[in-house]
Parts: structure tokens; sequence; C-alpha cells
């Protein structure tokens, strides 16, 4: 039997480490809003407590413990100091609601982050405040939508994805009120031209693309694509979820994505907790930036405020009770101050040899990349296709066998159009 | 090189490896004309010491004093324990658990999470944490929607006495499913009994306390929700559940869906995030849950152990047709909260809504016994009240700040003379001492 922290839970023992003493609210409540009986909490020791959740983490695989060999979600050292820079009480002990007047601090520093990430991905306005990549998505397609509301354009409810897209964005379609229409990928990893000319006209909206993309190669056409769908009238979105592999050496607004999303937890090295917070910023270009969510943060002569809506009358609006996840804004920002613009692109260089490196070597192994003529970019994918046929050992057997040799696994069966992959 | 191993030794090999002269040569399927040089806008990188300088120098500047502001963030003590054991490796560098024989750890805590939840709201099931209360309130109407089918509407009736940021997220997130949000009118800060109202609604959303820090008449207007068709959707404070009826029992057959923010659950204030939405509901609903949902299992050998279940609602599998996009979620927190809800217990979570309750009446006592301060509304109200000042109380926070105290929300723009409330709050963090504090400051002036 697992031992859950209920299976140590005693009645009336308490830890006493929040203690206030405390017991009657007579008179101060009405008797017919109590609660009849007590909620279902532990009741253990500080120690059975300390003891249990330190149990529990020992059962966990994690960075700090483990290499994580895993694709499509950058998996990387998560800096102590920059953690120490963020847990400090001016940061912690701030309400959400200070006077920006008694907030210059905080401000300061994402308005600083603001800049950082607009260099990095070649836009020109970048908001902060959607708390992870999922929630950039749909406030890019949102952003998509109010553009062309905004032109009168209202017959263009079509979002483009790949086959190979990651989930998150048909789903974000979907949430948008989009409808996502797939496009082929070729037997090289790219987009298949012919496929992305039959599904554009006059109902697309956008299209999303992750470059590199979720087939672990560049997409090299990206410009005809860009062209393709911007002569049709449509709008570029573009992933951010492998932005590690080309910091410095192509940003996505030269590439001409009218908006996009980082991902924080993944290019800049913010924890991923377990399943989370991240952060997912979006950024924009001229044309697509007034209709940015809000709150954002301008300097002017007063020093460091909140933008909010009544300044910014396109904005699609606000995705959170307060600013996103500013505690892991922080961190982005500490990172990035730590590595500044030489350390992001050497980031770059260094994984995408890593994973060349690796691919060489299980190539020289007898393993089948999925695009053996392909460069690896900070990842790549291999198919076991031939394996499984042979053997009957399948990806999924691999992966976890790679769990007894202490490896996390790498993402499998993902992108889907690669056979037995990981 | 801040973070990287390598060696000049170590990348030579690796290129020898490869056969390639220079790192650069794997960088060459970029299209020469969208290649850029650098990133030479940016200064160059710092040391950890200096970085730390700098943080330090920022978050000084942001020590205010005494906090009694609330208004959806409130300043609570957090045992040493709760952040000591988050901040553990294996918690922090965790990825999400998808491999449960890797995740056990944060599978079978996440799977006690959902158990306390349940239990504090007296709701059937929880999910793993969305993003934080206003857009968990967001996917629970999308959620109710997909629920009520039968009732064909896509009214969703929002009372005037919701956190004004909790109904503008809703606003951005369901508008565009073709769902229209309608305003319920508030009388003496709290949502009266509108029968006619309700007709035709696929859902009623209520907060409890509401954003006034009022006790709406939670049974009855659930009752009647349930009369009219329309399923009912509680937003509420998890901590205040220790003292309060929970959703599960409100009216007959208490709320269909539980929303809510996870903050005053051992997650610092942080200016307001990270922290985490939770979402509760009935059995006969979890497939219509978003995100992801720990389930305790046995493995081929009898072994118990935890996973990942009902993944066919996420948008890994389903992907157009997700009940959400959501992926990444609010886990760290979660085992924050988690760790909280252990160390307190049912005793002392009881014990921190009792002392916030007592503390915000006492304050109000206090400062409606000064000249010209009186409280807004009537009803009963839990641990923030809305209390009428005889100045702009945006002047009265700046004045107020001087003296090193938070004063409270001021109210401005939410109702007639509003630039006149302002809306306090004292937890159980708040001493006798600080309220007298406050006292003394504003009769100093």
């Amino acid at each position: 039997m697992a031992d859950t922290i209920f299976d140590k839970s005693r009645p009336n023992r308490r830890a006493t480490a929040q203690r206030v003493d405390d017991d009657a609210v007579e008179g101060l409540l009405p008797r017919n809003q109590l609660r009849g009986s007590p909620p279902l909490l532990p009741e253990v020791s500080e120690l059975q407590a300390v003891r249990h959740f330190t149990n529990l983490a020992r059962k966990n695989f994690s960075i700090d413990t483990h290499f994580y060999p895993l694709g499509s979600c950058t998996m990387k050292y998560n800096p102590r100091g920059v953690h120490r820079a963020a847990m400090q009480d001016g940061f912690l002990k701030r309400h959400p609601l200070t006077p920006s007047s008694h907030s210059q601090g905080v401000l300061g520093c994402l308005y600083e982050l603001q800049e950082i990430l607009q260099d990095v991905t070649g836009t020109s306005e970048v908001c902060l405040a959607p708390m992870a990549g999922a929630q950039g998505e749909l406030t890019g397609a949102l952003m998509i939508k109010a553009y062309h509301a905004d032109h009168n354009d209202d017959e263009r409810d079509e979002i483009i994805v790949p086959t190979a897209a990651h989930g998150t964005n048909p789903a974000t379609a979907s949430m948008a009120g989009l409808i996502a229409k797939e496009v082929e990928v070729d037997s090289e990893g790219d987009v298949d031209l012919d496929s992305l000319k039959r599904v554009v006209g006059r109902k697309t909206a956008g299209v999303m693309l992750t470059n590199p993309s979720t087939c672990a190669v560049f997409e090299r056409r990206i410009q005809a694509i860009s062209d393709i769908v911007h002569d049709a009238g449509g709008l570029l979105y573009y992933d951010g979820a492998n932005l590690n592999a080309i910091l410095g050496r192509a940003r996505p607004g030269d590439m001409q994505f009218d908006v996009l999303h980082l991902n924080l937890h993944k290019t800049f090295a913010t924890p991923h907790g377990g399943g989370g917070p991240g952060a997912g910023p979006v950024g924009a270009n001229e044309r697509l930036a007034p209709y940015l969510p809000t709150p954002m943060v301008m300097k002017s002569d007063q020093g460091y405020q909140w933008l909010e809506q009544t300044e910014r009358p396109k904005s699609i609006g606000r995705l959170s009770a307060f600013m996103g996840n500013v505690g892991i804004l922080l961190r982005a920002y500490a990172y990035s101050l730590m590595l500044g613009g030489n350390g992001l692109c050497r980031v770059s260089e260094y994984a995408t040899l890593n994973a060349n490196y690796l691919m060489k070597r299980l190539s020289d192994a007898g393993f089948h990349p999925a695009y053996p003529d392909r460069r690896a970019t900070h990842e790549f994918a291999i198919s076991l296709r031939r394996e499984a046929k042979e053997t009957g050992v399948t990806a999924m057997d691999f992966a976890k066998r790679l769990l007894d040799y202490g490896f996390h696994a790498p993402t499998t069966y993902f992108p889907l159009l690669i056979p037995e992959c990981f | 090189m801040p973070f990287i191993p390598h060696t000049h030794a170590d990348t030579e090999s690796m290129l020898t490896t490869l056969g390639i002269e220079s790192i650069n040569d794997l960088f060459d399927e970029i299209p020469a004309d969208i290649q850029c040089d650098g990133l030479p806008d940016l200064r160059d990188g710092i040391s950890e010491m200096a970085m730390q300088r700098h943080m330090s120098e920022k978050a000084h500047i942001d020590e205010t004093g005494i906090c009694f502001l609330g208004a959806g963030c409130y300043d609570h003590y957090i045992p040493a324990a709760v952040w000591d054991l988050t901040s553990r490796g294996e918690f922090l560098t965790a990825y999400t658990p998808y491999q449960a024989e890797a995740s056990q750890g944060t599978l079978q805590l996440v799977y006690e999470f959902q158990t306390m939840l349940a239990s504090l709201t007296a709701m059937d099931v929880a999910n793993a944490s969305v993003y934080d209360g206003a857009s968990a309130l967001a996917e629970a109407i999308l959620m109710a929607v997909r629920i009520n089918r039968k009732s064909k509407s896509r009214r969703v009736m929002v009372p005037s006495t919701l956190h004004p940021t909790y109904l503008a997220t809703v606003e951005s997130i369901v508008s565009h499913q073709g769902i229209s949000v309608e305003s319920l009118p508030a009388e003496d800060g709290v949502t009266p009994m509108l029968k006619a109202k309700l007709d035709n609604a696929v859902a009623v959303v209520l907060q409890q306390p509401n954003f006034f820090g009022l006790l709406e008449d939670a049974d009855t207007l659930t009752e009647h929700a349930h009369a009219a068709g329309a399923l009912v959707i509680g937003v509420v404070n998890p901590m205040t559940l220790a003292l309060l009826k929970p959703p599960g029992e409100w009216g007959d057959n208490g709320a269909d869906i539980v929303c809510g923010d996870g903050q005053p659950l051992g997650i610092p204030m942080a200016s307001g995030g990270p922290s985490f939405g939770f979402l509760c509901t009935r059995m006969a609903h979890v497939r219509q849950l978003p995100g992801r949902i720990a389930g305790r299992t046995q493995d081929k050998d009898g072994n118990d152990g935890f996973v990942l279940t009902l993944q066919a609602r996420e948008q890994h599998i389903r992907r157009a047709k997700a009940t959400s996009n959501i992926c990444t979620n609010q886990g760290l927190l979660v085992t924050a909260a988690t760790i909280y809800m252990t160390l307190l217990g049912r005793q002392g979570l009881k014990e921190v809504a009792t002392a916030c309750v007592r503390n915000t009446h006492q304050l109000v006592d206090r400062l409606t016994t000064l000249p010209n301060i009186e409280k807004r509304f009537t009803g009963h109200y839990f641990h923030e009240c809305v209390l009428d000042f005889p100045e702009s109380t945006v002047e009265l926070q700046q004045r107020m700040l001087k003296q090193g105290i938070l004063a409270g929300h001021p109210m401005t723009g939410m109702f007639d003379e509003g630039d006149r409330a302002m809306l306090v709050c004292a937890t159980e963090a708040r001493t006798a001492q600080d309220i007298e504090s406050y006292v003394q400051a504003l009769a100093d002036g």
C-alpha cells in the first residue's frame, strides 16, 4: 500500500508551525453560513510532514538528479542563484495592487525584460502577462482574430497548423473559436508548400509554426511560407517552443512572423516545477502590437507604470487577475542578466553541438535518425520502426528501459508522423 | 561561460567526431538572408554576485510596510517548512509527470492535493491546477456550457459583486466561443434574488465571500439557479472554507463547479504570481474538467502507484477537441499548498481563518470609531470590508504609504463616490499593534 499523508494522520495530532490559538467567531459570522463538519485535512506533526514530503521528493526524477534527453521541452539547468534572486522579501512580499509609485523595483525589472525579449525575438513590443506557452498561443490567436475583425475581415476563421504540430496548437485554435486546418510535412521535415497553397485562402486567419519545427529540423522554406500566407491575407504566428536552438542566429521577427510567444521555462531556464509554473510572454511586430494583452509596463517621466486597457483600446484584454507569473519573469530576467547577449548565443551553439554529437553517436551505433540528411537542431528525432518490426521492442520499451539506467525517457511518439520515434 | 561544461578540448573532440571545422557549420541550413549576427544590442553577461547585487537593490526599493491590502491576494504567514521543502531540486526541477515511473513523488503529491481540495470544497474531484483564480473561472464557464447542453443557452450570469479583474479575464477568454456574460446587479453589496434574470441562463457564477468581503446568500441563490435550469459555479477563497459552508453543500444539491485561487494556501503574494487556480466538480462532470488529474492505481504486481488519468480530455491526445489548450500548469505552487495544508491541518487552517475574521472586525471597529469613517454595506463580512472615508482613498493611500502602511484597495470607479471607498483587510499576520499603527497614522494625518 502507498502510504499517503492521510494514512499518517491521527485525530487531534498537529504541527504548530502556524499556530494562532484563536478559535471563536461567535457573533461575527451567521450560524447558517458556517461549515458543519471539518475538512479532511491531515493531522500530523511537523516532522511527519517534513519526512513525508522529503521522501516523496526522493521518488522523482529531476534535472538536479538526472539527465533529461527530452525533445520539444528544453530541460536545462535552473540556476540556484536565479532562484535565490527572485525569493527575496522585497519581491515575495510585494502585493500586486501596490501603487506603481512604490513598485519601481519590480516594474523596472519587468520593463527591462520586455526590452531584452524584444531584442532576442526581433519584435517591436512584448507583453509579459501570459502564464504559460499555451496561454501565449491563445493570446496570439486572439490577437490575429482581433486584427482581422478590426479590418472588417470577418470570414477568416481558419488557423493552419502542420500535421506535426504540438497538441496545444489545434487546441488553442478551438479555444479561440477558430478552426484548425492541417498542412502536410514532406519527407525532409519541411512544410509541404503545395499542401500549404491548397489550404490557404480568404478564410485563412493565420498559420502557427514552430521553427525549428516539431520534427526537430530548421524550416528552410520559411520565407516562401511567409509570402504565401501574407499574400493570402493571413498572419504568421511563431510558437517559441524551440527558440533555444536559434538564439542570436535567426530571429522570428526577421523571419516575418507577426506575433509569437516564448516559453521562459524552456529557453530562459526557469524551473519546470513538476508541471509548472511557466511564463509565455508574447511579442508582436508593429502591425499586431496594438492588440497585445494588458497589463504591460511603460516608462515615462514619472518612472515605470502599468499600461492598462484604457491606454490600449485595441488590446484583447486581460488574461489573469493580476500580472501573470511575475516570480517567473524575475527569474528569466536574472538569468538573462547573467548570460547577457553573448551567453544567450552560446546556449544555442552548445545545445546544437550536443544534439548533433548525440545524433552522430547514435547513428554510428546503428540507430536511424528520422531525417538522416538534415542537421540536428538543439534536438533530433530517431525512428525505431525497424527495431520494433524486427524485434518487437517498441519506442516505449526503449524509453522505459532508459529510465532503468537513470535517464529520463525522451519524448516518445511525438511528432506522430514519425513512426516509433523519440 | 556561466553554465556550459565544455572545455576547449571537449568541443574540439566533438567537432572531430562530427567531421566539421566549427560550430557555425551546424547552422548552415538557416537561409543566409534571415541569419543574424548574435545579439549585439544586449549587454554582456555579469557574474552571479553582480546579478544578486542588482536584484537585491531592485527588491529593496519595493519594501513598503504593513499590508492591509487584500482584493484577491493576501498576506498570510507561511511556515518555514513549506518553501524549504518546495525548493528541493526534486520538486523544483522535475518535469511534467508524464513518465509515471520517474514521477511518483509529484503524482502522489498531486493526488493528495486533489483529495484535500475536494474535501475543502465538498466536491467529488479536483484537477491538478490551472493558471490562477481568474483563468480558472473562465475555464469553469467553458466547462459549464459544455456540461449544460440541454439548456441551449450561452448566457452566463455573473454578479456585479465578482472580483473585477476576474470578470475582465473571463470576458477576454470566453467571448470567442459565442458565450455572453451578463451582469446581476447588487443591492447593499450583495446579490439579491432575481428569478426573472436567471431564466434561460446556462450558468450562474457566485463568489463567496464576494469582492467586497461580504457573505452572499449562497443557499438561496443556488436553489434559484438550479430551479431555473442553470448550473452554479462557486468562486471561493479556500482558506475561508475552514469556517464557511463549502460550496458542495450550498442549497439542496450544492454547486456544480467550484474554482478559485490557491494563493492563501502558502503562496507568497509575489506581485500576484505565480499562484495557482483550482477547479473542482462532481464526478458526473469529470470528463469535462480541463487540465491534468492524478489517480491512484495498481501495477501488474499489485503495487500501489499514481498516474495521470483520464488523459483523453487533454490537448496532447485530443488536439482540437480537447477540453482546454492548457498544458503547463502551476505544479510547484500546488506542491507548496499541499505542504501548507498538511502543516496546518484542519485545526490550524480553522485558526487562521478565525484570526482573519477577528482581526478584520477589530480593524473595522477601530476605524469606524474615528470621525466620518463608515462601513459602506450592512451585511456580514469575512476578512475584508469596504469603508467610506472622508477623502479620496487614492490620496489617502499615498499618505499612509509615507508612514509605512499599505492601507487598502481604493475602489475608484466601482460605484458612485467610489473614489472615497476602500477595501481593507487584516489577516492573521496583523497584530493588535499593527492595527493601532493604522489608526494612529490615520489620526495623525
